[in-house]
């Protein structure tokens, strides 16, 4: 265990951007340029992205490690240079250990071939050995359940099918160190699920693991430590829970103390006007996200211009296009008319429901006067978004899409069928 | 791994750990040729046996082009055995890496082993055009004599010379596309200034050198010798071994050199 897998040390690594692709004539006349004027050729001024700034770590043999930051943070950049792909502008990575890496399912599959023979070709692409494959072979073809179609050329093949294949080729490879990259955003719900164990299989074999994924579920049910990236930085590495939780810290930052701009649209006479709106957790603290199925509290306070009576507090969560998911009002089962004396007033409402994981949720906050008169109405006054893991991790959303926004409390009952 | 500087080690002994890749990704692109073709393989038998018929046609019946005393077509088909061999060789040779791009970024493994199997598995359909050329001889009663146990060499020349510049080509195709519009021209050149369709004795004296430089004319020439009997190639015509040679440990370095930026700019 004390031995190290992976070492990587100040790794930096420059793309060059708006430069994509140099043709032989541009770059001869470039290099007449600069011989007669020896000055840098106009095109010098493209543009310079640094995937991968100062990474420094060390992975333990037998470690469990996920790698999660958002889309460009520099998580593909880094698999890629642990695979040997690429290599480091500046720093250095060292790889103890057979590399077997999945960035791709089905890398090198070709669809005129049967897939029989695609087993071979992409498992000797894996890195695999001939003779090994086909000591492997019957576990492969059970993994995948393609029994039937082993000498179908794979351009026949489902893309379900296609999918199963692939990975089965790649979870009977043996190597010491596996690197995966969001493979599991494919496939069905139960094959993901067999992946996912097939992935946790291979860990307690006691082989070094370091999987990307932005389903932070996996990850956490997976590793036992996380790397962050942001802005190809590497800005928190340890337990997975302690990273994850900066990661959702970071990924949406707070954009304001939740005030209402004054500019902001609104609509209703006037009397009172909404000046701050906050959600928040049980504990009164600004929150941005909520965990799977936590309750939380969306408090607004107003600048209350006269006595008012006979008040219906509306509070809405909607998807950002608009579309109203659900509405909380002040007098549902029974609630009483609320009266206001002119001053800040603050009103909270306290919000038990499942919502679905979304990235952005938002907020209506609206006042009405019994009579149907609108005091003041804002949309989208707060927003925030809903993770698809439960707070203590006791709970999680497993499906890849997301069909719906709210889960109802529900209770399953199973039978036999009533005898006639 | 740390970014290499100057010229590292080959690690030829790496290439040698992945034979299996090697052999298989040639078992994929012989296999893979001809799928979902009615000739099959037959269009490896078609093709030459085509463009000798219209060779003879135009530059042996039209042309009357010389030809050493040979029927034409045994003449033009000895010479263009060797040719296409070298012209398919170099022309996927220096494909290989763009067609495999989505491998490239994907996967490692040393890279030198795309152009090189992209050279060899042209031997497959050699191997069936060289029994077309041995029937054609057969219906000429041309017997080859004892230079013939020397054609291997010429083959293996062929083959060493189209990956000579076939890696180059491929290394410098990554970066530049501009080979994949110039190498079609320059193969097309090639088959006028090798003596595929003319003997090699028709050129004048004061073009000789520059001629002799291009290996394909030992090998034409050579494959002519052990199969027709002609004259033996001159020793002059071997001047271009050192320049294949150069070309060959040149390439292989520029190639390893350069490799490790291949998924970043292909």
């Amino acid at each position: 265990m004390s031995s190290r897998a992976v070492i990587a040390e100040g790794v930096c690594k420059l793309y060059r951007l708006g430069k994509t692709q140099d043709t032989l004539a541009r770059t001869m006349s470039e290099a007449l340029v600069g011989m007669i004027r020896r000055t840098p050729a106009a095109d010098k001024q493209a543009q310079d992205l640094w995937a991968l700034e100062d990474v420094s770590f060390e992975i333990a043999e037998g470690e469990v490690v996920g790698v999660i930051g958002r889309n460009g943070a520099g998580k593909s950049t880094l698999l890629k240079l642990l695979s040997r792909l690429t290599e480091p502008t500046r720093g250095r990575i060292t790889v103890d250990g057979k590399v077997g890496s999945l960035l791709e399912i089905g890398t090198g599959f070709h669809p005129e071939l049967t897939g029989r023979e695609n087993i071979f070709l992409n498992g000797t692409i894996l890195g695999l050995k001939r003779a090994d494959i086909a000591r492997r072979f019957d576990d492969i073809v059970a993994f995948a359940e393609i029994d039937r179609f082993l000498d179908t050329p794979v351009k026949r093949y489902s893309s379900g099918m296609y999918v199963r294949l692939a990975f089965a080729v790649a979870a009977h490879l043996e190597p010491d160190i596996l690197i995966v990259d969001e493979v599991l955003a494919v496939g069905d719900v139960a094959f993901q699920r067999k992946c996912l164990g097939r992935m946790g299989q291979v860990a307690e074999e006691g082989r070094t693991v370091i999987f990307v994924s932005h389903n932070l579920a996996a990850i956490k049910s997976l590793c036992t430590r996380a790397l962050l990236l942001q802005g190809g930085r590497l800005t928190a590495d340890g337990p997975v829970e302690e990273t994850v939780s900066k990661y959702l810290d970071a990924t949406w930052p707070m954009t304001a103390d939740g005030s209402i701009p004054e500019t902001d649209a609104r609509f209703g006479s006037g009397q009172a006007l909404l000046r701050t709106v906050r959600v928040t957790n049980g504990s009164g603290d600004h929150i941005e996200q909520i965990y799977l199925g936590q309750p939380f509290r969306v408090t607004a306070l107003y600048e209350v211009r006269e006595r008012l009576k006979d008040i219906v507090m509306e509070v809405g969560i909607s998807t950002p296009e608009g579309m109203r998911i659900v509405t909380a009002g002040s007098t549902d089962d029974g609630g009483k008319p609320m009266e206001m004396e002119p001053g800040m007033q603050e009103i909270t409402v306290e919000l038990d429901l499942t919502l679905l994981p979304h990235p952005q949720y938002v907020v209506d906050v609206a006042m009405h006067q019994l009579s149907g008169l609108t005091i003041d109405w804002v949309e989208r006054a707060a927003q925030f978004s809903a993770l698809n893991v439960a707070q203590r991790g006791t709970d999680s959303y497993p499906w890849n899409s997301v069909r719906g926004y709210v889960r109802p409390r529900a209770r399953w009952f199973t039978s036999a069928p009533a005898e006639s | 791994m740390e970014p290499t500087r100057g010229w590292r080690a080959l690690k030829l002994g790496e290439l040698w750990a992945y034979r299996d890749l090697f052999w298989l990704l040639a078992w994929r692109d012989v296999r893979v040729r001809y799928k979902q073709t009615v000739l099959g393989i037959g269009w490896a038998v078609l093709q030459p046996v085509v463009t000798i018929v219209v060779f003879t046609l135009i530059f042996g019946r039209l042309a009357k082009v010389p030809s050493d005393g040979i029927p034409y077509p045994a003449f033009a088909f000895s010479a263009l055995l060797p040719w296409t061999l070298f012209a398919t060789a170099l022309s996927r040779a220096a494909n290989s890496l763009v067609t495999n791009a989505s491998l490239l970024t994907k996967v490692y493994f040393p890279r030198l082993i795309l152009p090189a199997g992209a050279v060899l598995m042209n031997l497959v359909d050699f191997g069936i055009s060289l029994v077309v050329l041995l029937g054609l001889l057969a219906w000429y009663h041309i017997v080859p004599g004892i230079p013939v146990l020397l054609l291997p060499l010429f083959l293996l020349y062929a083959v060493v010379a189209a990956l000579a510049l076939g890696i180059w080509m491929a290394a410098l195709n990554v970066r530049y596309r501009d080979v994949q519009f110039a190498l079609p021209f320059i193969v097309q050149m090639g088959m006028f200034i090798s003596p595929v369709v003319y003997p090699a004795s028709l050129v004048p004296s004061a073009f000789r050198l520059l001629f002799d430089l291009n290996p394909m004319t030992l090998v034409i020439q050579g494959f002519r010798w052990a199969l027709l009997g002609t004259a033996a190639p001159t020793p002059l015509m071997l001047i271009s071994i050192p320049l294949v040679a150069l070309l060959l440990v040149s390439g292989v370095f520029y190639f390893r050199r350069t490799e490790r930026y291949f998924a970043d700019i292909i």
